[in-house]
């Protein structure tokens, strides 16, 4: 590709950007995570204002609930944090637990919880918790795949939390990524505590997490460490299992494009 | 047995209470229908809904009798004669018969319906305008009319002539107390079927309404009247009910609650339009509301505060409508917050209460606080009702397991971490629980498992034989 045609490409993926973000105020706050790498891909850490996405395979809901919550804590920063539920999912992998929450270093009193029966009030309550500034952040929770979040669905949260500047996270067990407006998107599976005595202190909970889209960096896949004492990630102490590198042969249009404006 | 009859068959005699074999006797083409006692109380309900147009103060009388308080009201429907005509008329057009009367309490109404039904009587008028009736009409116990009429008192009057205490002898206390009223000297509160509310306004209309923008708009100017009636009085809503008459009788009233005394009309629009909005049913106009009622229930005084500069202040209200606005639409009892329980067992560590209630309580609350630089002690979920695993065998019989098999799929253990035992609250419990052991486990794809042993091993659970049988194990969490 020619350099001219790069940087018609570029200008206009400028274009779009400043089209698409026109109004919102919230979109450069960014929280960093305390993995330096992922930090690095995010360019400074999970943007707010915005949806994230993390999905899982159904028996992996707890680590999935467990990156969630850690993405909730760095990001809600002290204030209150309202999760969305389904009735069902309850019943799959078990309620979440206020005495878990606080041992990863999280507070409960901030969570206010929301049962919904279906996915329709689901999806209305957090587009209305989304529209309202005094929260941290909105979980929602769905299990399976659900017919009712599409596009439209998505853009709709995107609006609300772009307005608002509360970040929605969405937790999908046992479901398939499809597109979506999500700012990012995740696959959230158990990482093996690292090698050691059996009988030796273990349980910190690790995460292998793999970035399947990011709309200003590199995708990727890491092992990350939930730090329970300090509540935020980092990289962990020891490798226990291969990871998958990161793709280098796309370049990052975000880079480039701060690179021939500079 | 007949149960109620009408016009024609108390014309040829029957009565209620006569066998239906002498009646079918004395009457062979008797046309018969099953008493349904629900559906009578059913329909009594449903005129007393009706009858809320009237005055709130609407209390019913069993078996098909009902009690309306008008004092004050009256006035508003062109005095206490067109009340009645209006009342006994728009009845009438739907197939009941009534008998009603005013009177100054309620027992003496209660006995000119049965008698002179139409009849208005005037304040310590009560007394002359009984006394020829059958004392029958006084509804008192079947004994006592029967003795009454054995003693020869025939009539009201005979029996007012005797004095009290000659009364309460022979008949007791509760009868001459009845007496007393029926004669309108003193009266018995009646109980109303709901409170009074403590503001109420509302809005009738020539035309009825039945569109939803109209419906929406009558709301809104009734919230505007009822704000500023409680303002005066500095008062703010907890609880809002709005009652919608319609033309053909039936009334639907639909409720808000509030987390916190609402002052602002627009909040109150707001909390109907998302009630109404999510009604299962909805609001079914018919030939549309010719009345709509919008009343708060429950008040609380309001503080003016001085704004805060601490933005959490804020943030807490907002929180508060955002909570009101979701209860509004999905139910109080689904949105909740978690408030810490003094006890060690898992599952009761946290109680879930509406966060309409208790999200200050939520927001103070003490939990305890966990272990520094340990991992985590406690799964991040928790099944609400433990879920049994098999267990092929445990190397030390009071040990871990080695594999386990939940929900049909094996899992081998790679880590273990415990027992943690939590003896069960014998202080608190009827039936004899069983002691757990607890264990942190991690498979072999790094999924970690909270798992139990319900039970000592060769100590608490026992077979048939009374042999020691081998305990169960449950899967109760699943850590991050």
């Amino acid at each position: 590709m020619s350099g001219a045609r790069m940087s018609a490409l570029a200008t206009l993926r400028g274009q779009i950007e400043r089209i698409e973000t026109a109004g919102a105020v919230h979109l450069h706050e960014r929280v960093a995570l305390g993995h330096g790498e992922i930090d690095g891909v995010l360019k400074g850490g999970l943007a707010r204002a915005a949806i994230h996405e993390v999905f899982c395979e159904g028996r992996q809901g707890t680590a999935a609930t467990g990156f969630v919550m850690g993405l909730a804590g760095r990001i809600s920063a002290q204030r209150p944090l309202l999760w969305v539920r389904q009735d069902f999912s309850e019943l799959e992998t078990g309620a979440l637990s206020m005495s878990g929450l606080a041992e990863l270093g999280l507070d409960p009193r901030r969570v206010v919880m929301v049962r919904a029966a279906d996915v329709e009030s689901a999806l209305r309550t957090s587009a209305d918790a989304l529209a309202c500034d005094a929260l941290g952040a909105v979980v929602l929770e769905l299990w399976g795949d659900v017919r009712q979040f599409d596009l439209v669905a998505s853009r709709k949260l995107t609006l609300a939390a772009q307005g608002s500047g509360v970040t929605g996270l969405m937790l999908r067990m046992a479901a398939q990524p499809l597109p979506s407006t999500a700012e990012t998107r995740w696959i959230l599976r158990a990482a093996h505590s690292p090698p050691g005595s059996v009988w030796s202190a273990w349980g910190t909970p690790r995460f292998d997490a793999e970035l399947l889209r990011n709309r200003h960096g590199l995708c990727g896949r890491w092992i990350m460490e939930w730090n329970c004492d300090e509540c935020q990630f980092s990289e962990p102490s020891t490798y226990s299992q291969p990871v998958a590198a990161t793709p280098a042969d796309r370049p990052d249009p975000a880079v480039l494009w701060e690179r021939r404006t500079a | 047995m007949i149960h109620a009859l009408d016009e024609t068959a108390e014309r040829l005699g029957l009565y209620i209470g006569q066998p239906l074999a002498n009646a079918r006797a004395m009457c062979p083409d008797l046309r018969v229908f099953d008493a349904d006692v629900a559906a009578d109380a059913k329909t009594l309900s449903d005129i007393a809904d009706w009858c809320d147009r009237f005055t709130p103060l609407v209390a019913l009388d069993p078996p098909h009798g009902l009690f309306l308080d008008i004092t004050g009201c009256a006035h508003l429907f062109g005095g206490e004669a067109a009340l009645l005509k209006t009342l006994v008329r728009a009845l009438a057009r739907q197939g009941f018969a009534v008998g009603a009367a005013i009177a100054g309490t309620s027992v003496c109404a209660r006995t000119l319906t049965r008698q002179a039904t139409g009849s208005i009587v005037p304040d310590g008028g009560e007394a002359a305008a009984i006394d020829r009736f059958p004392v029958s009409a006084l509804g008192a116990d079947e004994a006592i009319t029967t003795g009454l009429r054995r003693a020869g008192l025939k009539t009201i009057g005979d029996v007012a002539a005797r004095t009290p205490s000659e009364i309460t002898a022979r008949f007791g206390a509760r009868f001459s107390t009845l007496l007393a009223h029926a004669l309108g000297q003193g009266d018995a509160p009646i109980s109303p079927r709901k409170p009074l509310p403590d503001y109420i306004v509302e809005k009738r209309f020539a035309e009825p309404i039945a569109t939803d923008t109209m419906i929406a708009m009558t709301l809104s100017r009734l919230a505007d009247t009822l704000i500023a009636s409680m303002e005066k009085q500095g008062k703010g809503a907890r609880r809002l009910e709005a009652a919608f008459f319609r033309t053909d009788g039936a009334v639907r009233a639909i409720m808000v609650e509030t987390g916190r005394p609402v002052t602002r009309s627009a909040v109150i629009d707001r909390l109907f339009s998302e009630r109404l909005d999510a009604l299962a049913d909805p609001l079914d106009p018919g030939f549309g509301f010719d009345m709509v009622r919008l009343s708060a229930s429950r008040t609380e005084i309001v503080v003016q505060e001085q704004r805060d500069l601490d933005a959490h202040v804020h943030d807490n209200d907002e929180l508060a409508a955002l909570i009101d606005r979701i209860a509004a639409r999905i139910g109080g009892k689904r949105v909740i917050v978690h408030l810490p329980e003094d006890t060690h067992i898992p599952e009761q560590a946290a109680q879930a209460a509406p966060a309409q209630h208790h999200l200050a309580a939520a927001m103070q609350a003490e939990w305890p606080a966990r272990v520094e630089s340990e991992p985590p002690l406690r799964p991040l979920r928790l099944f609400d009702k433990p879920e049994p695993v098999t267990v092929p065998f445990a190397t030390v019989p009071d040990g871990p397991p080695h594999q386990f098999t939940w929900r049909r799929a094996k899992h081998a253990v790679v880590r273990v971490e415990g027992p943690e035992r939590i003896a069960m609250e014998w202080w608190r419990q009827d039936g004899k629980q069983l002691t757990r052991d607890y264990f942190r486990i991690e498979d072999a794809e790094g999924l970690r498992f909270w798992i139990f042993r319900d039970g000592l091993y060769e100590g608490e659970v026992f077979d048939a034989d009374g042999k020691p049988a081998p305990p169960n194990w449950y899967v109760h969490g699943l850590f991050a």
